[in-house]
């Protein structure tokens, strides 16, 4: 070794792997960016003949883009409500009281996103049929609140494990009842958990594919839709100006998401 | 000064309804804690724990071969489907494909992950675990889609690949049975690489979280004790980050087992798990049959989770 | 103010128990009306369970808590006029300090205006003025501790339970915050409850004081009383530092076998063989170890048979030099009769 240095150099090769990786991880999302501009409608040809800004016009203008985006929204908004409520309730319980099988909650949770989406989405489906429910916006909705309880959760149920339990003790010592010191002390320590919760569901549920194909009945959402067009031949950059949409539409709430509970850990 | 006992107005004479609500179930705690795990209980342990259970119960049923009409009847018919030639190719394929995938993701994780955790400093940190964070949440068909740009006859890759006058060796490749094809868009191989590349993320946030909580002293210690790199990674960070390990490859293999999107966009037409019970209950109507054919990824899922547990690897989920 | 004949604070036959743990057995204490009063105790002793079932974080297994002679035994702790300042001091991070300290006055209602009027009091009490803006994360320890007691402070508790409120202070500070609790209990006429494993915290600021030890009360009484007659060979060993002389030693110095307690302050050192009077006790050893601490020197004196006696000695006129060259010395060792204890071994 020529220098005795207590601060660690990363190997050569450890920095070259995690590059090669980062560059893996992004390098398709580029080429998506880059096709939403180009002038061939036909085909992928690389590089692409000619760049213009006309898509994003016309996807703007497609119908089918609209009404899917349309729902996809509504979905995710009520989904994420849905699950911020379970999620809460149950972030509670399992951090507040000691009960019978309280370890097994965060596995419950955690099984719809740890089961491959095609049993979560088969299952729901066939106990809806079952039931005699009409598939609809509702069933879709179900589905998703059923894989985003696990992002409100564990965020919630993190925080509140991090805060410290004499603060409950305090405001009661201090005569505030049980739901004023929800009101007033539980509340605000978990509201930028809460937030961050809902933006990972809102990101998870917008643009989910596989449950929704099982759980949707005529209804197409934005992912629904771009699928059914990939194999269009004819003005398929709207395709790609609609792919553009989904990763800033999941991506931004997820990096804001982060942002909430970053500034909480370093404050502390 | 004055901090006599100055009287403070008491709340209310008569205690209000939320402070009599708050008291009642402050006195039951067994009753609020009810009432808390209700809602999202009745939700996730009957509904969906229940819709499970009813699938594998449906995967007893078998169709009246005539009508087409779904028999409530106990058979194990479609668990000897499951075991004919045809039905064994697809589970084999898919779970090699996942046991490809599980197996080529760690090593592609491992540079990046361990970057991350020893490596880079607090503001790369964070800005590389986000560059990995954000793909693990968004964009999955989106992701999937990208690859199809890419992998097509006239794409980017092929262009490249001739730029770099590398026909000859893509074409050898391509040649070979088993995991070729007419091009990457519909090869073995192309699925392969948009499976490692889908669920790239999902190996190295667990490994991440594992080698952060391998502590600085403890490598420090085994090269002070004269170990050198290579035998301190062998004998001191493997062991430590096996959790981390299963822990991701959890995701890697359940989610390609069941995967039906990237063979749907990418593949040939060969059939996985995934697209015959999409195809069982839509188009072919059996219920049964695709119901039987996800008991089979839940099966598999259910000894991986054991074992998973057995090896510390919830923690690090 | 008419008095009060009910104590501040009575449990009776209070025990709790956790599964097979009991880390209360059948407790029994009365706290005065206006008195400052020390839970003193090594930890897992029972101490802060104790101070727990007063405020109502908790609840007894058997046994009845009355304040100001009203059982509280089943109400919550808002319904209990009694305030807490917590060992971490439990601020809540997303408020101010206003807002914390004007916490209680708000939960009852208080207006506004009144509600920040005695807000700024209460911070001057405590020597925080201008600090009703800051977050409890821009503050430092010592000064989060004054916020918590102000928050306790400023809804006029019959009682206040302090659960080690020093414990995180360096050295200076604490004992300069003693002395400001002591102050500001003396003015403010209200029931301190002070739980603390530090004897010397406990001697210097109570009133009274109980000394607990796995879930029991071994002695309650005023520092004076507990730090010069021990009940117990416990007492006699956590409070202050004591001698325990038990057996054939104990009947060499004073004809009984009875264990005693004799306070390392109370032997003086002399040559050996001098002749001492019958109000004396005396009994020779050699000098072991030797700890030079400054105003003092802590000598360890072997007796015959091999027990020993710790010693303390003024350095009145003597140096470092001097004490260090004493050990190997053959001395004798010699106090009043009358402080001996007879303490019990009860545990």
């Amino acid at each position: 070794m020529p220098s005795k240095t207590r601060e660690p150099r990363s190997p050569l090769g450890i920095r070259i792997g995690a590059w090669l990786a980062l560059v893996f991880l992004y390098f398709p999302l580029a080429t998506i960016v880059l096709y939403a501009f180009t002038t061939d409608e036909r085909s992928f040809t690389f590089p692409p003949p000619g760049l213009t800004f006309d898509w994003f016009g016309i996807t703007a203008a497609n119908q089918g883009f609209r009404d899917s985006l349309g729902l996809s929204i509504e979905v995710a908004l009520i989904a994420t409500a849905m699950a911020l409520v379970l999620g809460t309730l149950l972030a509670l319980a399992v951090a507040r009281f000691s009960f019978f099988g309280r370890d097994a909650i965060s596995f419950l949770v955690v099984l719809p996103i740890a089961l491959p989406g095609i049993v979560t989405g088969i299952a729901l489906r066939s106990t809806i049929g079952i039931m005699g429910i009409p598939f609809s916006f509702w069933t879709i909705v179900i589905g998703h609140a059923t894989f985003c309880v696990v992002t409100v959760y564990n965020n919630v149920v993190a925080r509140l494990r991090r805060s410290s339990p004499s603060m409950i003790e305090a405001s009661m010592d201090l005569g505030a009842s049980t739901l004023q010191t929800f009101r007033y002390v539980v509340l605000p320590s978990i509201a930028t958990a809460l937030l961050a919760g809902g933006m990972l569901a809102f990101a998870l549920s917008f643009d989910e594919i596989i449950v929704t194909t099982f759980t949707a009945g005529q209804q197409e959402t934005l992912p629904i839709w771009i699928f059914s067009q990939l194999n269009r031949s004819h003005q398929r950059p709207v395709t790609n100006v609609a792919a553009v949409f989904v990763i800033l539409a999941t991506a931004i709430p997820i990096l804001l998401a982060s942002r909430l509970t970053q500034d909480v850990s370093s404050e502390q | 000064m004055s901090i006599e006992p100055a009287p403070i107005p008491s709340a209310d004479q008569s205690p209000s309804l939320w402070r009599r609500i708050s008291t009642f179930f402050y006195r039951r705690p067994s009753l609020a804690l009810l009432l808390l795990l209700a809602p999202p209980l009745l939700w996730l342990g009957v509904v969906y724990l229940g819709s499970l259970f009813a699938l594998a119960a449906q995967s007893f049923y078998h169709l009246e071969p005539f009508s087409g009409k779904v028999l409530r009847d106990f058979s194990l018919s479609n668990y000897q489907e499951l075991l004919s030639a045809s039905s064994r190719d697809i589970i084999g394929r898919t779970s090699l494909m996942a046991l490809a995938v599980t197996l080529f993701s760690i090593p592609l994780a491992f540079p990046i992950s361990y970057y991350i955790a020893r490596f880079a400093k607090p503001r790369m940190k964070t800005v590389m675990f986000m560059a990995v964070l954000v793909p693990l949440w968004s964009s999955y068909l989106v992701r999937v889609y990208a690859w199809k740009l890419i992998l097509a006859k006239e794409g980017i890759l092929s262009w490249a690949v001739t730029k770099l006058g590398l026909d000859g060796v893509l074409n050898q490749v391509l040649a070979i049975p088993g995991i070729g094809g007419p091009s990457l868009s519909v090869s073995y191989l192309g699925m392969f690489i948009v499976f490692v590349y889908v669920w790239l993320p999902y190996m190295i946030l667990p490994i991440e979280a594992a080698l952060e909580r391998v502590p600085r002293s403890l490598l420090e210690a085994s090269s002070d004790l004269g170990a050198r790199p290579l035998s301190t990674f062998r004998r001191v960070i493997m062991p430590l980050i096996i959790p981390g390990v299963v822990a991701g490859s959890i995701f890697t293999f359940s989610l390609t087992l069941g995967d039906f999107i990237i063979p749907g966009v990418i593949g040939n037409s060969s059939f996985f798990i995934g697209a015959t019970v999409y195809s069982q209950q839509g188009t072919a109507g059996n219920m049964p049959l695709a119901a039987a054919f996800t008991v089979v990824p839940m099966a598999i899922m259910a000894i991986y989770l054991i074992i998973a547990r057995k090896l510390g690897a919830f923690d690090a989920l | 103010m008419p008095t009060n004949p009910a104590p501040a604070v009575r449990l009776a036959n209070v025990s709790r128990h956790f599964g097979e743990v009991r880390a209360l057995d059948n407790i029994d204490l009365d706290i005065l009306d206006g008195e400052f009063f020390s839970l003193l105790g090594p930890s897992g002793s029972g101490k802060t369970t104790t101070l727990r079932l007063i405020a109502g974080f908790d609840h007894p297994t058997t046994g009845k808590i009355e304040l100001q002679g009203q059982d509280v035994t089943k109400l919550p702790p808002y319904e209990r006029d009694v305030n807490t300042v917590f060992q971490d001091y439990a601020l809540f991070p997303h408020m101010t300090v206003g807002q914390n300290v004007a916490y209680g006055l708000m939960i009852k209602r208080v207006p506004k205006p009144d509600r920040q009027k005695r807000v700024e009091e209460i911070l001057e009490l405590v020597q925080l003025p201008g600090m009703v803006g800051r977050k409890p994360g821009q503050l430092s320890g010592g000064q989060r501790q004054r916020v918590a007691l102000a928050r306790a402070l400023i809804n006029h508790p019959r009682v206040l339970l302090l659960d080690e409120p020093l414990g995180a202070l360096d050295l200076k500070l604490r004992q300069q915050m003693q002395i400001e609790l002591k102050a500001i209990q003396q003015r403010v006429g209200i029931t301190f409850v002070f739980v603390t494993h530090d004897q010397e915290e406990a001697l210097t600021m109570s009133d009274r004081l109980a000394v607990f030890n796995h879930g029991h009360i071994e002695q309650i009484g005023s520092p004076a009383e507990v730090y010069e007659h021990p009940s117990t060979s416990f007492v006699a060993g956590f409070v202050g530092v004591s001698n325990l002389v038990s057996g054939p030693i104990a009947k060499a110095i004073t004809g009984s076998p009875d264990t005693f307690s004799i306070r390392p302050e109370k032997i003086r050192m002399q040559e050996p063989g001098t002749t001492i009077g019958s109000d004396l006790c005396a009994v020779e050893g050699t000098v072991r170890d030797v700890v030079y601490l400054g105003m003092h020197t802590r000598y360890l004196v072997e007796l015959a048979g091999g027990s020993d006696l710790t010693v303390v000695q003024q350095n009145l006129d003597t140096t470092s030099m001097d004490v260090h060259a004493a050990r190997g010395r053959r001395v004798q060792l010699v106090w009043q009769r009358e402080h001996n204890r007879v303490v019990t071994a009860k545990s």
